[in-house]
């Protein structure tokens, strides 16, 4: 299969560590690696729970349409193309929730297609 | 020209037979205070937005006479409108390719009825999304155009044929350049499904390269945006340019925002048409005034 590595940076923005996101390797050993499927018309799973202040590392795999992942509160977004994985990652450095949600039209049921990730100490 | 007491007496009776909420956001447009900034005269246009022809679901059970319904009322505006538009989700989205056709030929057919026939259309996501318009196309035209209405520039702005929820950068360069054969004090109207802001981008109420648009706009003093997508009255400012969404004709949704989901909010069968409506839009031309501030000799 193949793999595309996407690392998504906000820029200017809370919650976001971005020595944490270039430094991939650094920190490769503490990471929250979680593995979302995206199908219309549902993230698995559509709650994430992380820890405050581990990296974060978001594996989707979409199924069956080019899928989006916004998180507008974190400025991330990514394109979700089918046949391969698409890796988001993020610091979380603040307890909260997180919305997300798909933001490429998908069919009948785009709005219920949404979730949220919930940043714990 | 319709006369100005014509107008305030529609708006006693109007649409309000069948939509008693629909006459309640009347916006105006706000196309100036100044007769010099451009020779146009009072009109005044209807919007009607996400019909959602095709909907069936408990969000509204009777969505198979809520268009006939509307067609019905503006037909009975006593005073009919110099034009009316449609601000997308004509139709409720399907797989299918075949039935969305049929549902958009429906469509097209139900709104033949209105007896006023300069009508001006534009697809919502859920009407061109799945194919990138290319059934809209077949049965409307194109998905974005400009026209000219008494001396308002009007821009119809295509945010929904692409997934994505992007102007993209050709449409924006053909906005740019029709824009600039305008006075920077023209009157400019947009009608447009998506808002050009971020309203909920949570629940993808937002135009992804909306910013890229008003950033083009900002420079014309002028400038009002209407859309839809959201089945409900909202108003918003971005610097001077107003933003006024639409209600819809199939159902209404929840505050921006308010809530984790954007679900409809649930039929009421004793007022079935609660939240839904259509909107008057009068383009009026605004006398010159003398606002007089008395003050007081100030002691010492």
């Amino acid at each position: 299969m193949k793999t595309l590595w996407w690392t998504v940076l906000g820029v200017g923005l809370s919650g976001i560590c971005l020595g944490a996101a270039l430094g991939v390797g650094k920190d490769a050993a503490n990471e929250q690696v979680i593995q979302v499927t995206a199908q219309r018309f549902t993230f698995t799973p559509n709650e994430i729970v992380v820890k405050k202040g581990r990296p974060v590392v978001l594996e989707f795999s979409s199924l069956d349409f080019v899928h989006g992942f916004n998180i507008p509160s974190l400025k991330l977004r990514a394109d979700l193309p089918p046949g391969q994985i698409t890796r988001v990652r993020f610091t979380p450095d603040r307890v909260g929730e997180h919305p997300f949600v798909c933001d490429n039209f998908c069919g009948e049921g785009h709005e219920d297609m949404h979730g949220r990730i919930v940043v714990k100490e | 020209m319709m006369q100005r007491r014509d107008f305030l007496r529609l708006l006693g009776v109007g649409g309000g037979a069948v939509f008693a909420s629909g006459l309640a956001g009347r916006a105006l447009a706000e196309v100036g205070s100044n007769k010099k900034a451009g020779a146009y005269d009072d009109f005044y246009f209807v919007q009607l937005s996400d019909t959602h022809w095709g909907y069936k679901g408990p969000a509204n059970p009777d969505a198979a006479n809520t268009l006939k319904n509307a067609v019905a009322a503006v037909n009975a505006l006593k005073t009919q409108p110099d034009f009316i538009v449609f601000t997308g989700d004509l139709t409720h989205t399907t797989d299918d390719a075949q039935e969305r056709r049929r549902r958009l030929a429906e469509f097209r057919d139900i709104v033949s009825g209105l007896k006023v026939k300069n009508v001006r259309f534009m697809p919502g996501e859920h009407d061109a999304s799945l194919d990138n318009g290319a059934a809209y196309r077949e049965l409307f035209g194109e998905t974005h155009y400009a026209f000219d209405h008494k001396g308002v520039h009007f821009i119809v702005l295509d945010n929904v044929s692409d997934p994505g929820a992007r102007i993209g950068d050709a449409q924006l360069e053909w906005m740019k350049a029709d824009l600039s054969r305008q006075k920077k004090n023209a009157p400019i109207v947009v009608l447009t499904h998506r808002p050009l802001f971020d309203l909920a981008p949570q629940w993808d109420w937002a135009t992804r390269d909306g910013a890229k648009a008003i950033e083009i706009l900002m420079p014309y003093a002028n400038v009002t945006v209407f859309y839809g997508h959201i089945h409900q009255e909202h108003h918003h400012r971005t610097e001077h340019i107003a933003h006024h969404s639409a209600k819809s004709l199939v159902f209404p949704l929840p505050a921006p925002g308010s809530q984790e989901k954007r679900a409809p909010l649930p039929w009421d069968p004793a007022a079935p048409n609660k939240g839904l409506g259509f909107r008057e839009v009068e383009a009026e031309v605004e006398e010159l005034r003398y606002r007089i501030t008395e003050l007081p000799v100030s002691a010492g």
